[in-house]
């Protein structure tokens, strides 16, 4: 044994080491964490030097300042229409018919979801209605939707229902076939009634993924809202922008887009925080995937 | 005494020739033995464990419990896996109270009762803490303490220690001779390990694969309590040297026995 390590080690050693590499002493690579500051300065500097290089170029004409708008022009629109009010009334709107539809979205959809556990016969059954659903260009279906239920809030609702209903049923129902059988099965053995399985393991065992289809669907409720204000509204920030489309205002256009995205930022993280805050306190797990 | 009466399982594909997982098995256990089921991997030791747990149909075959057929029943026996299955949304105390629960006791009876045999059996302080803040060893204690808490005649432990590091096996095992003394109990324990086979059992019964048949039993007589210096004995020696045979004879051998 030892005399076979020697043959075998002996012409390993013998090779010489190229004379290049001899020399040459580098560094190891290691990276470190940046400093939050750097991060943050890094950050800022792209945002401003953004928006100063458009400003900049609108105001030499290098860009067309009529189609393009310019920062300042922006700015002064969204300081206008939040000052008359309008502004918070078209974001109030959005907000709340997205808030709406992603709750009824998703907790219709999983509640489709976990039903699917009680037969599997009516699971098999609805599963290509729901991939097909699923599949469907959902936003297509908007203006049926606004005709169906109107110019008001229904309509808007409907939209951002339509868009979260079938990812929340999906997630929830591979979140549910995730639950692990030998623990489903053990809890039978020991007598437990369907219900209680369900009620005991089942849903539990299913609720992270719910919640991680919250995060997802937060983003579809609002996109949902506004197409349905695309289509008809007397309200909203869709609706808002729309107009300002139609009139050539398009700075106003600027300022309906930035705000609807501080609206969907702050729905993130507060979708994301109600996540972690809830895996924390009922799961007593911190990762949601 | 829970009794096997030529139990046999085969699976028929849909194509092919049928398979014979399990030769037919007979085998008697009096109440409150420690019966191991030693094999190799593949000789069909988790199937005659499912055919009691009433988890799987045998082909065929009787299972009785003092004379009732428990054939495909749940509520007979309680069951512990290599897998601790503790739900991770519930804390160590409400674990442990599983089985009672689905028995509809009262959440503060059943409680009133797990909290003394945490201590006892040391996961006292933990009660409240959840499974993913504790130790392999622990979870499994916990489970295993669930397990016996479901109050069933017979108890099934399928490899419960195999995913420990030694240390905390050894522990393990004489923490389970502990509980089992005090809840005296049929314990039916399934393993591939000689050594936990000997310094666990009371009597083992020993199988060999394809198909799964039991091809020896035999009484332990090493005497109780058992110290976990037994381990270095003579009569242990001889009884793991006896088994090693058993289970690396050919397969021809062991057939013509």
């Amino acid at each position: 044994m030892s005399a076979d390590l020697t043959e075998i080690a002996a012409p390993i050693a013998a090779v010489p080491h190229p004379p290049a590499a001899r020399g040459t002493l580098r560094r190891v690579y290691h990276e470190s964490a940046p400093a939050t500051w750097s991060v943050l300065a890094g950050r800022f500097g792209i945002a401003i030097g953004v928006l100063v290089l458009w400003e900049v170029l609108a105001r030499l004409h290098v860009i067309n300042p009529f189609l393009w708008s310019q920062p300042t022009a922006i700015a002064a629109e969204f300081w206008r229409t939040l000052m008359d009010g309008s502004l918070v009334e078209d974001a109030s709107f959005t907000f709340t018919a997205t808030i709406c539809g992603f709750v009824i979205g998703t907790v219709s959809g999983s509640a489709i979801g976990l039903s699917f556990w009680w037969s599997t016969w009516y699971a098999k059954v609805m599963e290509p209605f729901l991939i097909v659903f699923e599949g469907l260009p959902k936003l297509a279906l908007a203006p049926i939707v606004v005709l169906a239920l109107g110019l008001g809030i229904a309509s808007k609702i409907g939209m951002a229902v339509a868009l979260t209903i079938v990812i929340s049923a999906l997630t929830t129902y591979s979140g549910m076939r995730a639950v692990d059988r030998d623990l489903v099965r053990l809890v039978f053995s020991l007598g437990a009634t369907r219900w209680q399985v369900f009620s005991k393991v089942i849903l539990p065992g299913t609720f992270p993924a719910i919640l991680s289809a919250m995060r997802i669907n937060i983003g579809l409720a609002l996109a949902g809202a506004i197409v349905g204000e695309f289509i008809g509204s007397q309200h909203g920030l869709g609706r808002s922008i729309d107009y300002a489309g139609q009139t050539y205002n398009i700075a106003l256009i600027w300022s309906g887009v930035f705000t609807l995205s501080l609206l969907s930022v702050a729905l993130y993280i507060v979708t994301s925080w109600l996540e972690n805050t809830l895996l924390r306190r009922f799961f007593h797990t911190t990762t949601s995937r | 005494m829970l009794e096997l009466v030529d139990v046999a399982k085969t699976f028929a594909p849909r194509r092919g020739a049928a398979v014979t997982a399990l030769a037919p098995v007979s085998l008697a256990i009096e109440r409150g033995t420690f019966l191991t089921i030693l094999g190799p991997s593949g000789c069909g030791k988790s199937t005659i464990f499912n055919i009691i747990a009433g988890l799987e149909m045998p082909s065929a075959g009787t299972v009785t419990l003092d004379g009732t057929s428990i054939l495909g029943m749940s509520g007979v026996v309680s069951y512990m896996l290599q897998k601790d299955l503790l739900l991770p949304w519930r804390s160590i105390i409400d674990n442990v109270v599983l089985g009672m629960e689905i028995d509809r006791v009262p959440r503060a009876d059943a409680r009133a009762r797990a909290l003394p045999l945490l201590e006892r059996y040391g996961l006292g302080g933990f009660e409240h803490r959840y499974p993913a803040e504790l130790s392999g060893g622990m979870r499994q204690r916990a489970a295993l303490l669930r397990t016996m808490l479901c109050d069933r005649d017979v108890v099934l432990l399928d490899e419960p220690f195999a995913a420990l590091d030694a240390q905390t096996r050894a522990d393990m095992q004489e923490w389970l001779l502990d509980v089992w003394d005090d809840f005296k109990k049929t314990v039916i324990f399934v393993t591939h390990d000689v050594d936990e086979a000997v310094y666990l059992s009371d009597e083992i019964a020993t199988m060999s694969a394809r198909p799964g048949r039991i091809i020896e039993r035999r009484a332990i007589e090493l005497a109780r309590p058992r110290k976990r210096s037994v381990v270095t004995t003579a009569p242990f020696t001889a009884y793991k040297e006896h088994f090693l045979a058993l289970l690396h004879r050919p397969v021809g051998e062991a057939l013509a026995s």
